[in-house]
């Protein structure tokens, strides 16, 4: 058969590369001799996309088979590319839940693993792969094997936040958990500044298991930082409406909008307004899971608001040993450079997790969403130097700037035994990304 | 109502499967592949099938098989009110015209083989009393297009023994379906470059159990596709001549 040309692949902050996808429901047919795979292309820079050398890589998105309900412990296996949203369109009427939720649904079950993805439960519940039992993967020999705390438990744990350069996931099994309903309980507050947010997101740990804050990151000196504080639970089924909640219209961005839309004005606006929206100091009320957990998913290919450019996100983990002012030390380094984030999000992480290089760890991370300029390389290594200062790390799911000295010196232990463990699976190093190639030095 | 689908496991199958595993069906998958069936058998009874689902195996390259085939279904389901047939093989213009096999392989499957299974299928269903038997055509037997040549007759020939059939029956009480989808965003079509109204499996499939609920004789799915197709229908063979659609 003639090879198809190559196209042009994209991660969600438009950061592309040209490759070509396989795509298929039998992922144990189609993964041969392909050494990256891709689901619902959500990670924002280029983790998802191939090296320049080796354009092709597996897509697994019709790979979407559950193969298994355990009704009485919530213990699901399914093939690797079920999307989050198919999952909870399945299971949340039936009273299950994911036990981690990312940001948006638009995932699939492997780059949930591969990102080893968190949610606003992280200070209770950890991180997405904490709940994974076991994982069938394609390895770099070729062999198709399952692996498990007990099992290949260095190849699980490489795995778990690996971004995928320890082979194809091709199964994922892990534990739902039960809901009351599909409504959440939602209480938002507003914090006058930055270290009050740190603040209040330690003092609301213990008592909800949902937490995250927004922050208007263009509010400088006293009020830097200020924002609102959202806190929730999962709604009694007495308090929740009897009905499930609807799927509402999902306006679509059908075109890039021009780089100048989103301004420093715009965003300042926009920022303004969501702060003063909240303009009681507490609130709260039932609201749907899905406005609660994926406010973004409502306009689709929102991402085209940032115009052909794209952009990205910086995301990155303040260690609970840098102190209380170490967000605020970050966001002076965005500020003094003029950097503008349309959204800014701050959360409190309560654990390590559990793979070699997942990204959480105790301490207080923010993610800011910029807009690639010209001087989007110099505003993230300004970051990064601050981070390396503080003990932090950033998110590789999010990251498409960050030069390998940096990420190097972020993570010098971990990364060392990561690549023994790469050593020990796949010593020619077939499976590579061009994350992996920037990052890693393949 | 006892449905047995012929390429549940793949593409606009799986999603039709699905969608009736959803509403309670009770379904029966046949397939080539015993392994993949159990794990698509695995899927629909966890999205609302339950037990009721069963699987069978039947290769669209075997005519022995068809009838035991047929009969297995039937019989595991207690009963047949409607049999699917989806599966297919695709190939694009130019693979067919450098390697006769695979034209001849491609003719053979999605004509003389399909056709003689919808004879097996005729005659179980007329044992029965009747009921429906729904095939996917496709738009690309609608006229002769460069694209699709190959392809595209062994469909139009299935559209027309699909017809004939239809008008045969219906008196006997066997309705028979004839789904025309256009280009549907599947592992089929994969590589391929999406052309405006390109549609979703889980949308056809709707459109489609719909279509055997009413007892419609010809479906096209997405909708749009009807309308497209009667000005395809139309346009004058020096036109046609032209296009490269």
């Amino acid at each position: 058969m003639p090879e198809t040309p190559l196209s042009t692949l994209q991660g969600w902050g438009r950061h592309s590369a040209r490759g070509r996808e396989r795509l298929g429901e039998d992922l144990e047919r189609i993964s041969g001799e392909v050494h990256l795979s891709r689901g619902l292309g959500r990670s924002y820079g280029d983790a998802s996309l191939p090296p320049d050398d080796q354009p092709n890589v597996v897509n697994t998105r019709f790979a979407d088979r559950v193969l298994r309900l355990d009704s009485d412990t919530g213990l699901v296996r399914a093939e690797a590319g079920l999307a989050l949203s198919e999952l909870n369109r399945l299971f949340m009427p039936r009273g299950y839940f994911t036990p981690v939720s990312p940001g948006t649904k638009f995932v699939t079950l492997g780059g949930m693993v591969a990102a080893d993805v968190h949610g606003k439960n992280q200070h209770r519940d950890g991180d997405f792969g904490d709940h994974v039992t076991s994982l069938k993967m394609r390895v770099a020999d070729g062999r198709v094997l399952e692996c498990s705390p007990g099992q290949h438990p260095d190849l699980f744990r490489a795995t778990i936040g690996g971004m995928g350069l320890t082979g194809h996931i091709l199964e994922v099994e892990f534990a739902l958990h039960r809901i009351p309903s599909q409504w959440i309980w939602q209480e938002s507050r507003r914090i006058h500044d930055i270290d009050q947010f740190q603040d209040a997101l330690e003092t609301a740990a213990p008592d909800w298991p949902y937490t995250m804050g927004w922050i208007d990151c263009l509010a400088r000196g006293k009020a830097m930082g200020r924002g609102v504080l959202m806190t929730g639970r999962w709604a009694g089924a007495e308090e929740a409406p009897s009905r499930p909640p609807r799927q509402g219209f999902r306006p679509s961005l059908r075109f890039d909008w021009p780089a100048w839309v989103l301004n420093r004005f715009t965003i300042r606006l926009f920022n303004e307004l969501y702060y003063r929206k909240q303009w009681r100091p507490r609130s709260s009320g039932v609201v749907n899971h899905e406005s609660f957990y994926y406010p973004l998913d409502a306009i689709r290919s929102w991402n085209r608001m940032y115009g052909r450019r794209g952009f990205t996100q910086y995301q990155c983990v303040l260690p609970r040993e840098a102190g209380r002012g170490s967000a605020r030390r970050v966001l002076e380094v965005l500020t003094a450079r003029g950097g503008a984030s349309f959204l800014c999000v701050i959360k409190d992480f309560g654990r390590e997790g559990r793979g070699v290089l997942s990204f959480p760890r105790p301490g207080i991370t923010l993610a800011l969403d910029i807009a690639v300029r010209d001087d989007t390389q110099a505003l993230v290594d300004a970051l990064n130097e601050q981070v390396l200062q503080e003990g932090g790390r950033i998110y590789l799911a999010k990251d498409s700037f960050t030069r390998r000295e940096h990420f190097e010196a972020m993570e010098k232990p971990r990364l060392d035994e990561f690549m023994a463990i790469r050593d020990r699976w796949d010593p020619n190093r077939r499976f590579r990304s061009a994350q992996s190639v920037r990052l890693l030095g393949d | 109502m006892k449905v047995a689908i012929l390429g549940a496991t793949k593409g606009m199958g799986r999603a039709l499967a699905r969608a009736a595993a959803e509403r309670g069906d009770e379904i029966c998958i046949l397939g080539r592949n015993s392994i993949d069936l159990e794990r698509s058998a695995a899927d629909l009874g966890v999205r609302g099938a339950g037990d009721s689902v069963w699987s069978v195996v039947c290769d669209l390259e075997r005519p022995e098989m068809f009838g035991p085939a047929i009969d297995a279904a039937r019989e595991s389901l207690g009963g047949l009110d409607a049999m699917v047939v989806t599966a297919a093989i695709f190939a694009s213009q130019e693979e067919l015209e450098s390697d006769p096999d695979l034209a001849e392989r491609l003719l053979r499957i999605d004509f003389s083989n399909t056709v003689l299974f919808c004879e097996a299928a005729k005659k179980a269903l007329l044992r029965e009393g009747g009921g429906t038997l729904c095939v996917f055509s496709s738009v690309a037997g609608e006229r002769g297009r460069k694209p699709v040549i190959i392809y595209g007759a062994a469909k139009a020939g299935l559209s027309h023994y699909l017809e004939g059939l239809d008008h045969k029956h219906r008196a006997e009480g066997l309705r028979v379906i004839t789904v025309k989808p256009g280009f549907v965003k599947t592992s089929m079509t994969a590589g391929l470059e999406p052309p405006p109204f390109a549609g979703e499996p889980d949308a056809v499939a709707r459109r489609v159990l719909g279509a055997i609920d009413r007892g419609a004789p010809v479906v096209y799915a997405p909708a749009p596709w009807r309308l497209i197709m009667a000005v395809i229908r139309a346009l004058p063979r020096a036109l046609m001549r032209r296009l490269n659609f």
